[in-house]
């Protein structure tokens, strides 16, 4: 567009890619962020010297925040974005349901007040429609609770829940309110100028979500009939018309299976998951609010909003995927899969590059990966290739967890709720589970990639020795061990044989695993690099592109990316695995009498004391990091033997922190 | 006959060696060379003992298998002492079969490698025993500075038998499955009265994190043999050969923008060495030497180019990275055997200078400190200096400085500069190096004839 950039950044972002992109720099401060990007002082102070016009806030900090934007106002500085009266009204949850039920937008229904009797609830029930829910008053647990989807359940469902209620709480009052069954969280796009014009953008689905948060989205959604989008949309604009909203901004709703929705609340900037529904769009929503600012005409009109194909956006975190826990450390290795394809079908928004730190100032957002497809299949299909070959080494993340969802029948199905992780992974995400297919194909995978590191070995120059390599080894029988995501070890026994002799790169192996159909495998791998795109095919099968991550060598083997997740492979040649068996297996540390420190941060505070006996489960410790904080508790019962830290403390990941006295003798 | 030499001292004793977790003799050669390359010498020597019914008790082999071939196609001599044969204990006959291996790998120029589980002396022999020992010490003596000599020690190394290993240039151990010592805790306990077990006295752990004997430790005999054929591949044959050249796929000219921040510019900040040695090196493979001893100076092999060079940095992380008497000694010793067998030494400084107070000065970091200056001033491979950030003090010059005849020394932006040849992009620090490297392929400094030299010891 041909306006120049400035950006700000605090100390701990001097760095980073913004900052190097954009035309001017200025620092606003130190790293945390009331100091920094909360600072409206020195955020002003930015904008006098450098003389910018305008400010686009961006998403997070100060975007929704209506005290900027008058200060911005009375700085004479244009905000990129709302005015601050409906940024306000709009940006209190409250207040925001108030105005959308007066715009007329659906909210979501429900009664005040105890229920009377039967009737009372029948009377409720048709009043606000079903599917309904009854609820013990006192309740919690699920106890006392019944979903309804007609009277006669609704009858039913009263007196049992009463009942069930009375015996649990001794309480039998019950509420009720409207039951939305496999929430599915859907949100529209708006555009609107300054001069009355408002439109919708085809929506966004985002209802894989952990603790509330985006995890993956995409544009359209699977669930909505053009009739529905179509409502969706002009309650949006209806809400946008009555508080004279102006700019990009984000009406989100919850819909229940029968494609009923509700408002849930209005965002008044630009979205982190944008980049979808640019993609399917064709526009570019940053460049819209630019000429909203700048006093524009929307230049198109509702009916030439067309789409096109399908976009998905996995929002990469350093965090583990089991517990969501941040993670800090330096991206030791980095490279994005942008030179997937060559038609611009992945995307990759994100701020840093190999070596930055990931710290514990800000949120542990690495990147906003995104893909297009003609199909949603072919947006999941790219998206799999794109985690399978994006490398992140130095911080833990969940890469393991976007590659599961993406490669889950369930969400190729398109069965998706806000429900989905917690429903598929109960416990937490543990790796992906190896059987099977992919078993040997993995197994494979990894006898390819000893025997080419074997040959490797044998590639010497100029020795005396080496320089004939008249003996070089050209098969194997191996014994691959995988130590799979349920802590059981599989082994593989793979023959494999190097079957041409010329370039090294192109080299060709042939893979027998008894009970399973010959394959051919070549691969392209530098060898010892992170990347491994492997080409398999067997007798009748079609041939196969498998890409996963070279991480690290073992000390007998290496550690394998594949399907996301991180595997330790152990690979044995015939005589190390005959005398394998007598390696005696060593006992682990034991963890119980030690608290560690589950990420790096700081101490929060101690609740013990040295030589206190606590019980299992009591805390003993709280931990922040990220603005997150972690109590600790004790795993047993137990005295306290000895405290490594105080409140304040920095400590590492896996740090012991406080330690416990052995049992004693009984 | 030849299937009854298989089983050394007999079935019974090998099962005994497997519960323990450990292999036999002649397993561990298996896993140790290529397979089919072994080719064994005097398989069927016996003792010649008549002393204490001796006569009537013999294991063909007499307790040690020794032989030569290959590591990856390259030749290497070894012996591997057999627990189950008279527990592996050294005599005469024993110790000469072991002598034969280091006679040949003098002769042709080739490393020895000593797989060591040995009760010790063979105490019928009595003194033929401990004549023995001292044949060995005398022949690892000779052989020093002209062929590597690698101990693995997989089991019991008590005694006289310690110094044969210790005489070596690097001695690697199982964890807990190995000892060494020189008196055992019974005797400790008589005369000392002190309580100690096994490990605590010379166990792995002892001796890489506390003594310094030993360079490595492993988690049990298969890796442990993997990671020492890993170890082999770095070093040349002998002192008549340049240090080996492996292919690598990794670009010599790999520039790394992240090499430009990742040094804190606040020299009270510290940052991992190790993370600037794996970025410059070939595939960021480094094998490091005592990992755990003396942790405020990193040392150990990688490959730039696909040739093995050696490298020593200063470890900011530990001490912030100062010099004090087990980190002179540790990098001492390494530099002189990479001078000895033509291995380029990289070096990496950032130090603050020796460290202060009475426990150094009274332990003599005089004389320790003088022994890396000494390598340093002494090694006539090529040496190459990165200043990473500082140099202070009388450790910037024994730090391979260009006073101590060093070839190149660059410093990035962020060093604060003594005496150098040019300043460096860091992202440029590994083609930068490599051709340096190749620039001194054919370096030759000409030694001045002495008997030996005197360094301080």
């Amino acid at each position: 567009m041909g306006i120049k950039t400035v950006a700000i950044y605090s100390d701990a972002d001097a760095r980073s890619l913004h900052v190097v992109l954009a035309d001017e720099a200025v620092r606003v401060g130190p790293p945390p962020t009331d100091q920094s990007y909360l600072s409206i002082p020195a955020i002003l102070k930015a904008i006098k010297e450098t003389g910018a016009q305008a400010v686009h806030p961006g998403y997070g900090f100060l975007s929704e925040n209506s005290h900027f934007v008058k200060s911005l106002e009375e700085a004479g500085v244009t905000f990129i974005g709302p005015g601050e009266k409906a940024m306000a009204d709009l940006g209190d949850k409250i207040q925001s349901k108030i105005i959308a039920k007066n715009s007329g937008v659906n909210t979501i229904p429900g009664f005040n007040g105890v229920v009377k009797n039967t009737d009372h609830a029948l009377e409720i029930s048709r009043s606000i429609g079903y599917p309904i829910m009854l609820k013990a008053s006192a309740g919690g647990g699920g106890k006392g609770m019944r979903i309804a989807w007609n009277d006669q359940e609704v009858i039913e469902g009263f007196k049992l829940a009463s009942q069930e209620s009375k015996s649990s709480f001794g309480d039998d009052r019950l509420l009720i309110e409207k039951y939305i069954d496999n929430p599915r969280h859907i949100e529209i796009q708006i555009l609107a100028d300054k001069f009355g014009n408002a439109l919708y953008l085809p929506e966004r689905e985002c209802s894989i979500q952990r603790r509330n948060q985006k995890v993956i989205e995409e544009a359209p959604s699977v669930h909505l009939d053009s009739s529905t989008r179509k409502a969706m949309g002009e309650q949006a604009i209806s809400l946008v018309k009555h508080v004279g909203y102006v700019s990009a901004g984000t009406v989100e709703f919850l819909v229940d299976s029968k494609r009923n929705f509700y408002f849930l609340e209005m965002n008044t900037r630009l979205q982190v998951e944008h980049p979808i529904t640019e993609y399917i769009t064709g526009l570019d929503l940053v460049e819209q609010m630019i000429r909203v600012a700048a006093n524009q005409k929307l230049s198109m009109k509702q009916e030439d909003i067309k789409y096109k194909g399908w976009a998905i956006e996995s929002r990469v975190y350093a965090e583990d995927p089991e517990k969501y826990l941040p993670s800090i450390g330096r991206l030791s290795k980095y490279i994005e899969p942008v030179s997937l394809t060559d038609k611009h079908e992945v995307r990759c928004d994100s701020g840093i590059v190999e070596g930055s730190e990931i710290s514990i100032y800000y949120d542990p957002l690495i990147c906003k990966l995104s893909t297009y497809g003609e199909t949603r299949d072919e947006a999941i299909q790219i998206m799999g290739r794109a985690l399978d070959s994006y490398v992140i080494k130095g911080v833990t993340h969940n890469i393991p967890l976007l590659r599961e969802v993406i490669g889950s029948s369930r969400f190729k199905s398109g069965k998706i709720s806000t429900k989905f992780l917690a429903e598929e992974y109960p416990g937490g995400f543990k790796g992906h589970l190896l059987k099977d297919g992919p078993l040997i194909e993995l197994s494979s995978i990894a006898a390819l990639i000893y025997a080419k590191r074997d040959v490797r070995n044998w590639c010497w120059k100029d020795s005396r020795e080496g320089s004939s390599n008249r003996n070089v080894p050209n098969n194997w029988n191996l014994w691959v061990k995988i130590h799979n995501s349920n802590s059981k070890i599989e082994t593989v026994n793979v023959r494999i044989e190097r079957r041409s002799t010329a370039l090294q790169h192109e080299d060709e192996y042939q893979v027998t695993v008894a009970g399973h159909p010959q394959t051919i495998i070549n691969a392209q791998w530098p060898i010892e690099s992170p990347l491994i795109n492997a080409q398999l095919h067997g007798l009748n099968q079609l041939k196969k592109s498998v890409t996963v991550q070279y991480l690290d060598p073992l000390p007998v083997g290496f550690r394998i990316q594949y399907m996301g997740t991180k595997f330790d492979i152990t690979v044995h040649n015939q005589r190390q695995h005959e005398l394998s068996q007598f390696m005696i297996e060593k006992p682990k540390k034991d963890l119980s009498k030690v608290i560690l420190s589950p990420m790096p941060g700081s101490v929060v505070s101690i609740a013990v004391n040295v030589g206190d006996i606590v019980n299992e489960g009591v805390e003993v410790a709280v931990v922040e990091a990220m603005k997150m904080q972690n109590v600790l508790r004790a795993s047993r019962v137990g005295k306290v033997k000895k405290i490594n830290v105080k409140p304040g403390s920095s400590v590492a990941a896996e740090e012991v922190l406080i330690e416990f006295e052995d049992d004693e003798q009984k | 006959m030849r299937a009854k030499a298989q089983l050394g001292g007999g079935l019974k004793r090998i099962e005994t060696q497997h519960q323990k977790g450990k292999l036999t003799a002649r397993e561990r050669i298996e896993l140790l060379l290529d397979p089919g390359s072994f080719n064994e010498y005097d398989t069927f020597v016996e003792h010649q003992c008549t002393d204490f019914g001796m006569d009537k008790n013999k294991v063909i082999g007499d307790g040690v298998v020794t032989g030569h071939g290959t590591i990856n196609g390259r030749r290497i001599f070894t012996f591997s002492q057999d627990f189950t044969a008279f527990g592996g204990s050294l005599s005469k006959m024993h110790a000469q079969k072991i002598c034969k291996i280091m006679d040949k790998a003098m002769l042709v120029g080739a490393p020895v490698v000593g797989l060591n589980d040995s009760g010790g002396a063979r105490i019928q022999e009595g003194v033929d025993s401990l004549a023995g020992y001292a044949d060995i010490f005398q022949k690892n003596v000779l052989s020093s500075g002209v062929v590597p000599q690698i101990s693995l020690i997989m089991g019991p190394c008590a005694g006289g038998a310690v110094y044969s290993p210790a005489l070596t240039d690097f001695t690697f151990m199982v964890r807990d499955t190995s000892y060494l010592f020189v008196t055992g805790p019974d005797v400790v306990k008589a005369v000392c009265n002190e309580d100690v077990t096994q490990e605590e006295l010379g166990g792995a752990n002892t001796h890489t994190v506390i003594s310094g004997v030993a360079h490595a430790a492993f988690e049990n005999d298969i890796e442990a043999i993997q990671r020492l054929r890993d170890f082999m591949d770095f070093l040349p044959l002998s002192n008549r050969e340049q240090a080996p050249t492996r292919h690598s796929d990794d670009p010599t000219d790999r520039a790394d923008p992240s090499l430009n921040h990742i040094i804190p510019v606040d020299s009270s900040k510290a940052y991992d060495m190790r993370e600037i040695i794996t970025r410059l090196i070939d595939d960021g493979y480094f094998f490091e030497i005592m990992p755990d001893y003396a942790k405020n100076i990193v040392i150990g092999f990688a490959r730039m180019g696909g040739k093995t060079v050696s490298i020593i940095g200063n470890q900011p992380l530990v001490s912030s990275g100062v010099l004090d008497i087990n980190s002179s000694v540790k990098a001492a010793r390494f530099v002189r055997f990479c001078d000895a067998f033509n291995i380029p030494i990289i070096t990496l400084v950032d130090v603050p200078g020796f460290l202060p107070g009475t426990a150094q000065e009274h332990n003599g970091i005089i004389r320790h400190g003088a022994k890396l200056l000494y390598a340093y001033a002494e090694a006539t491979v090529p040496k190459i200096t990165i200043i990473t950030r500082k140099a202070y003090g009388g450790a910037y010059d024994v730090m391979s400085s260009k006073h101590l005849r060093g070839d190149f020394a660059n410093p990035i932006p962020a060093a604060q500069r003594g005496y150098i040849d040019d300043i460096i992009l860091p992202a440029a620090t590994r083609k930068r190096i490599i051709e340096d490297l190749a620039v001194l392929t054919h370096k030759q400094l000409p030694l001045i004839y002495k008997k030996h030299d005197n360094c301080p010891l």
